[in-house]
């Protein structure tokens, strides 16, 4: 279950595994040299594949997902997405490798100037030659993918959340990209639309044939979900491992995040001093200043 | 001697954060510049700007001309009548609006209307992840959004400008000739013979292009600078509407001060 560990094949892009759509490769990050975000990352993830990086908030998995993106640059270490070192693109590489990834925000980021339709078309239409037929072919087809070609005409200020990321999750896949990647998919919705997402995400990456990073912290939904799982904690990815692994774990840390309790290993107090010496401290001021008041 | 350096210190912070701002500033009008091919290349993107930069703006423009206009007529009829001159009322009513009222008053209003909406909409698609998930799908903001609503604006001023000239030329007439009883053929011939086009209608459209540029660098800059958040948004918002206004004035004494050839 440790990095390089158990599943010593999957951690590290030294594994020489050819097929690997993600490699990222002994990474660390921070906004400040000094202080590291993310220390010593291994990750490798197959074609094909559905993976969660998972973790409390602040763990540094949203990070991952950017450096992985090409928005930030490691400070250490390599990351490869299909072969190529997405650190040392130019723009126009970034580019060109951006238009065959595709990448769901946390609360959808659709452009709220624009209908659903339009939404869905803006990559065909910015990307592609194709005459407008072709493109209102091609994005209801996305739209029907996601249950929502009646909604086509309507306006994002229209739509409830989970019908919001839907819309996104169509806009997101409209090149068929080759890797997707997910920012917190679940956050905010209801467990209908919950439901709906995963189901969706799973199914367009099982038939465009593509490799989904899910940053989550929804531990039932993203278990039922995914292929393999990334835990991080601290900046470093301390548990890997399938989700029944995940599930079994014996790690006290990841133990209490699977089973979502208040306390362990990540105490329910912020750091403070002891509440008892503290009442006394109290009660002895207080005592001092009606005797001074006597 | 602690206080003082705190102070020292603040300082050579404040001034160092202005510079680096300043810096930034620049570099993104450069790329603005450099990324404007796609505004002209996809012309009905500008348009899009222009109809909410602009058209949006013509009734607060054309009513402040009116108003403008018919207080200069006033003001302009009760000075000159003392001189025996008030049939120079057109003339009055035309230099005062051409060379300096039209550009620095539609400057100003189009500062606090479309300057203000277009750096809360780029500030808040910045906070939405909007500019995010576009630089996300290999499409460029400063192109697609950045650049259309910049030249939107440099194409829009002047001729807001010119349209509050004309109207405030109307109102001036209507209070000066309708109300007042200037004589029509003088208030008309003598704007025709003193309103030189190269000195005066020509230093009001520069005018207007240079204020153009100003305001909607400093809205499109602000928007995209803002930090995403309610407040961030909020405050790019008003600083836009501060900092353009005053640099409209100060450009405006600038220019006025280098066309001047009375001296």
């Amino acid at each position: 279950m440790q990095p390089g560990g158990k599943n010593g094949g999957r951690s590290g892009a030294n594994s020489g595994a050819p097929d690997n759509m993600v490699e990222v490769d002994k990474v660390g990050f921070g906004y400040d040299r000094r202080r590291l975000v993310l220390r010593d990352i291994n990750i490798a993830i197959p074609r094909g594949q559905m993976v969660a990086v998972m973790g409390l908030s602040g763990c540094g998995k949203t990070t991952l997902l950017r450096l992985i993106a090409g928005w930030l640059r490691p400070i250490t270490g390599e990351i490869r997405v299909a072969g190529k070192p997405i650190s040392r693109l130019g723009r126009k590489g970034l580019f060109a490798l951006r238009r065959r990834v595709g990448m769901l925000f946390q609360f959808g980021a659709l452009f709220t100037d624009m209908t659903v339709f339009d939404n869905v078309a803006f990559q065909l239409r910015e990307h592609t030659d194709l005459p407008e037929r072709v493109i209102a072919d091609l994005t209801l087809m996305k739209l029907h993918a996601v249950g929502l070609r009646g909604a086509a005409d309507l306006m994002p200020s229209e739509l409830s959340g989970g019908m919001a990321r839907r819309v996104a999750l169509a806009r997101s896949v409209a090149l068929d990209p080759m890797l997707m990647l997910y920012d917190e998919p679940f956050a905010g919705l209801d467990p209908l639309s919950l439901g709906v997402i995963g189901q969706l995400m799973r199914r367009l990456n099982d038939s465009l044939g593509a490799t989904s990073i899910v940053v989550t912290h929804d531990v039932t939904e993203a278990l039922q979900l995914v292929d393999y799982v990334y835990f991080m904690s601290n900046g470093v990815v301390m548990a890997q491992g399938t989700p029944e692994e995940i599930r079994n774990s014996s790690d006290p840390m990841v133990a209490q995040f699977v089973k979502g309790e208040s306390d362990g290993p990540v105490p329910f107090h912020y750091p403070a001093p002891d509440y008892r010496q503290d009442l006394f401290q109290e009660a002895m001021l207080e005592k001092a200043i009606l005797e001074k008041a006597a | 001697m602690h206080r003082i350096t705190e102070i020292l210190e603040g300082l050579g912070s404040r001034v160092t954060g202005w510079i680096w701002r300043l810096g930034f500033a620049s570099r993104f009008f450069w790329l603005t510049l450099r990324h404007s091919g796609t505004a002209f290349r996809r012309f009905y993107l500008t348009i899009r700007e222009i109809y909410f930069a602009g058209v949006l703006s013509l009734v607060i423009i054309l009513v402040s001309g009116l108003f403008v206009g018919m207080v200069l007529g006033l003001q302009g009829y009760d000075t000159l009548v003392r001189y025996g001159s008030s049939e120079a009322l057109g003339v009055l009513v035309a230099l005062s609006l051409t060379k300096e009222l039209g550009p620095v008053v539609a400057g100003l209003l189009f500062a606090s209307r479309a300057g203000s909406a277009i750096t809360a909409e780029i500030g808040l698609m910045k906070a939405t992840e909007q500019l995010a998930a576009m630089e996300m799908m290999a499409v460029d903001p400063i192109a697609r959004v950045v650049a259309p609503r910049f030249w939107a604006g440099i194409i829009s001023m002047p001729l807001l400008a010119a349209l509050f000239s004309a109207m405030g030329i109307f109102g001036g007439y209507l209070v000066g000739v309708r109300f007042i009883g200037v004589d029509d053929g003088s208030f008309w011939s003598q704007m025709q013979a003193a309103v030189d086009f190269k000195e005066d209608i020509l230093t009001g459209i520069f005018k207007s292009v240079v204020f153009g540029i100003a305001i909607t660098w400093i809205a499109v800059f602000e928007g995209y600078d803002a930090p995403p958040t309610a407040e961030g948004v909020s405050r790019a918002t008003t600083r836009t509407v501060v900092t353009s206004s005053l640099a409209v004035l100060a450009l405006d004494f600038v220019m006025t001060a280098l066309m001047f050839r009375g001296i």
